[in-house]
């Protein structure tokens, strides 16, 4: 059993090293990628238009249930007008950015998996090679970019309609003072915070868009091959989001 | 160059996967100008040995040359620069699904060139007319049948005017209509746009009808080369056994097994338990 374990984990290392120099292959690509913008606008469309109604419909039900939570808690110390406070930090900080990530990962992430598997099950990419284009440059790039550039978007507007979730419950519902409740939270939130929800956002949207780009490229040519790449790239997606969480949140405690 | 100097000339190449010889010692010269048919049974490495040409597999050992480069051992760019001039017709035809039949025809052009969408409009509708598919030029990969995918791939692969054409066995699942196109597709583009075109097949009596001189492969190494007539009248027992369709001959029925009856009567399972 040990040995297993030891298997998998070298097996384990071999693959982030795989993944490593698959990154270093795909930025030497993207200044050239850059230069045919409408590939990546498409693919900001495909990763972020679209993941828009399950991102905002997310984002306000975590800030609803935030703002209920939070003022259970707040009102045992009769600081329940620092509701606004808590939810803001929690989503800008936290939430905001490791949700949406998780999120992206299972919309975003699986689609682009399947979607360049697929392509590699058909044949497709080899066509390209045989046209002799880069599948590298032409499919993972545009797709890796926009996905880079979807998930901060997606995590801003996460973290601002959890904001309004949780005025809508504590203001509205638990009839929270809404002048308290706002100026309390321009008060407290400070850049810091907002730069910490940035930071993980963007290192977020750079793990998933290459876990995603990753395993589909080299899925195996088979259906079954195609399911293995896309069960993987949620699965991945999710445990390095949360560790690189923590790597991210303690160094800003620093 | 001459015109009897092969254009794609392959000597004692040496290929294997994970410990499995595919080719060994295999010698093959190709003319400019003809239909070149390549049969053999299936797992002899047809497809292999296409992408052994184009470069996307690496031989172990042997020299191959292609149009005057030498795929062994050279760069990406020297074999993406090559494969420009070769177009290749995958077995399903592996269009890009994303995007239209009109947009997959125009693919390798946009890549390749800075044409004028004018021009680009104009080439790309002319391929389309030669396979006959001018007028599915707005469907999408998923809206056609087989023939007709195959056919826009073809149609893709003449788009940047190649000098050799390969075919990853074009029949394959297609009606005798379908397959009686391509047949007359791929004689025809050869003697008009003066190609060399390389047939990957097996089946026998269409590929034969159509090709100009066929090598058949079997054990990793060229077996039998010549006209289709030559091949026919051969007295070697191989090819009479693939060109007649024979299920038992030096090409053996059975997959390699322990004696029959001792695994029968195996008590404890045999090599299943």
């Amino acid at each position: 059993m040990i040995r297993d374990f030891l298997d998998s984990l070298s097996e384990s290392i071999e693959r982030l090293g795989d993944t490593v120099r698959f990154l270093a292959r795909i930025l030497a690509q993207v200044p050239s990628a850059l230069l045919r913008p409408q590939l990546i606008f498409d693919q900001i469309y495909n990763a972020g238009a679209l993941s828009l109604v399950i991102i905002m419909l997310s984002g306000l039900f975590v800030g609803m249930v935030l703002g209920l939570q939070g003022y259970d808690l707040l009102q045992r110390f009769g600081s329940e007008d620092a509701l606004g406070t808590a939810a803001a930090i929690g989503l800008v900080r936290e939430l905001g950015p490791v949700v949406t990530a998780l999120l992206f990962a299972g919309r975003a992430g699986t689609a682009l998996a399947s979607e360049i598997g697929l392509m590699r099950a058909t044949d497709q990419l080899s066509a390209m090679e045989m046209m002799a284009v880069d599948p590298v440059r032409r499919v993972v790039v545009p797709r890796f970019v926009g996905g880079v550039i979807a998930m901060p978007l997606l995590a801003a507007i996460f973290s601002m309609i959890g904001i309004y979730g949780a005025q809508l419950v504590g203001v509205q519902v638990m009839h929270v003072d809404a002048g308290s409740f706002w100026s309390q939270m321009q008060a407290s939130v400070e850049l810091r915070d907002v730069n910490e929800g940035i930071v993980k956002s963007v290192v977020f949207g750079i793990a998933c868009s290459l876990i995603a780009v990753y395993q589909g490229y080299h899925s195996e040519p088979t259906a079954e091959g195609v399911g293995t790449a896309t069960t993987r790239t949620v699965v991945t997606s999710a445990v390095i989001v949360l560790f690189l969480d923590y790597l991210i949140t303690a160094f800003f405690l620093k | 160059m001459n015109a009897t100097s092969p254009i794609i000339d392959l000597r004692e190449v040496r290929y294997t996967v994970g410990g499995r010889v595919i080719f060994d010692g295999l010698d093959m010269q190709i003319l400019p100008g003809q239909v070149t048919a390549v049969m053999g049974p299936s797992g002899t490495g047809k497809t292999t040995l296409l992408r052994l040409i184009t470069g996307q597999a690496t031989a172990d050992a042997g020299s191959i040359d292609v149009g005057g480069v030498a795929v062994v051992g050279a760069s990406r760019s020297q074999v993406y620069a090559l494969r420009q001039r070769m177009g290749m017709l995958f077995q399903n035809g592996a269009l890009l699904t994303d995007i239209s039949v009109f947009e997959n025809v125009a693919f390798p052009l946009r890549e390749h060139t800075r044409l004028p969408e004018r021009l680009i409009r104009q080439l790309v509708l002319t391929k389309l007319q030669a396979v006959g598919l001018r007028g599915a030029a707005g469907l999408m990969p998923a809206e056609l049948s087989g023939g007709m995918a195959r056919r826009v791939a073809l149609a893709r692969a003449i788009v940047m005017d190649p000098q050799i054409l390969l075919y990853d066995e074009p029949f394959v699942g297609l009606d005798p209509i379908s397959m009686g196109v391509i047949l007359r597709l791929i004689r025809r583009f050869n003697d008009a746009l003066g190609l060399t075109s390389i047939v990957v097949s097996h089946d026998v009596h269409e590929i034969t009808a159509v090709a100009d001189r066929v090598f058949l492969l079997s054990g990793g190494r060229v077996v039998a080369q010549g006209t289709p007539q030559e091949l026919h009248d051969s007295p070697s027992d191989i090819v009479k056994q693939f060109v007649g369709g024979l299920a038992d001959g030096p090409v053996p029925f059975h997959y390699p097994a322990p004696d029959y009856f001792e695994e029968l009567l195996a008590r404890d399972g045999g090599r299943f338990a």
